[in-house]
């Protein structure tokens, strides 16, 4: 398993990427974890609904905002710089065949991660995600062909939170943080990264 | 006839809401083909066919709530020339 920071890059253009590896991955190479940030983008999954949007897609594509629908799980979201998304591309025949426990051990390794930071974030069931206290801060969908997982996890580090506010994230009335609303401070994007990374390593061992 | 059925998707997980077929009655499938998408929690999982053959009936249309075990369609042989 290896790491691939592929830096600021375009939604689709990752996403063509990650289908490129899961193709890979199905046939026999190594699994991977490439980590990002987007441009300002909307995604809509399988379990969207139209009213979960709250401005108009014109007036969003006017803002360059685009919004798009993809082929993973969950409601809608946004990506942002200043968040980082995070695609394992991984196979989960090895892992059991449960999409459950894939999905809580991505949610353990930001877990985990924020607690690096000493931020104490749990999760906050029925609803999958990781939370610090009433506010989220990490959103996941994924979607799984030939039992390979691609797309994966959103973590806010220091997005601009007021971006949310053209959605119902994950349909659901909540308010979203990131480390830096909840510290204060700026951290170091690489530092979080690598160190999520290896979370991630350990956890899929 | 194959019936292509709801595969186990893991421990707890009894049903998924059919979300997008990618191919339509009479299309010929492959047995790696990903033939539909089912939704469970914050997953789409792509379904393969299973069997080489001729979609011969959806039995599950998107929207609609399967459970584990529970048909999604049924393929029929490809007609021996």
């Amino acid at each position: 398993m290896h790491a691939l920071d592929l830096g600021l890059i375009d939604f689709m253009q990752a996403y063509s990427l990650q289908k490129d590896c899961v193709r890979e991955v199905q046939e026999g190479a190594g699994e991977r974890i490439l980590s990002c940030e987007h441009p300002t983008v909307i995604t809509q999954g399988r379990s969207s609904r139209p009213e979960h949007l709250l401005v108009g897609i014109d007036q969003l594509r006017e803002q360059g905002i685009p919004v798009l629908n993809i082929d993973r799980g969950g409601d809608v979201t946004l990506h942002t710089p200043g968040q980082l998304v995070v695609y394992p591309i991984v196979d989960l025949r090895r892992r059991g065949r449960d999409l459950k426990v894939y999905i809580r051990l991505l949610e353990q390794a930001a877990i985990d991660l924020l607690r690096d930071l000493h931020i104490d974030a749990r999760r906050h069931p029925p609803h999958t995600g990781v939370w610090v206290n009433d506010r989220k801060i990490a959103s996941l969908g994924i979607g799984v062909s030939k039992w390979i997982a691609y797309h994966g996890i959103a973590l806010n580090i220091s997005p601009d939170l007021r971006l949310f506010s053209l959605i119902r994230p994950c349909g659901l009335d909540v308010r979203m943080t990131s480390v830096c609303d909840l510290t204060g401070v700026e951290m170091d994007v690489d530092w979080i990264k690598q160190t999520f990374t290896e979370h991630l390593f350990r956890l899929f061992k | 006839m194959h019936e292509l059925v709801l595969p186990q998707l893991g421990e707890g997980i009894e049903k998924a809401t059919v979300a997008v077929w990618h191919v339509r009655s009479g299309d010929i499938i492959k047995s790696q083909d990903d033939v539909v998408e089912v939704v469970t929690d914050k997953a789409t999982f792509y379904v393969p066919a299973g069997a080489e053959g001729r979609l011969q009936e959806i039995c599950a249309p998107a929207g609609a709530e399967v459970a584990v075990g529970q048909v999604l369609a049924r393929i029929s042989p490809l007609e021996k020339a």
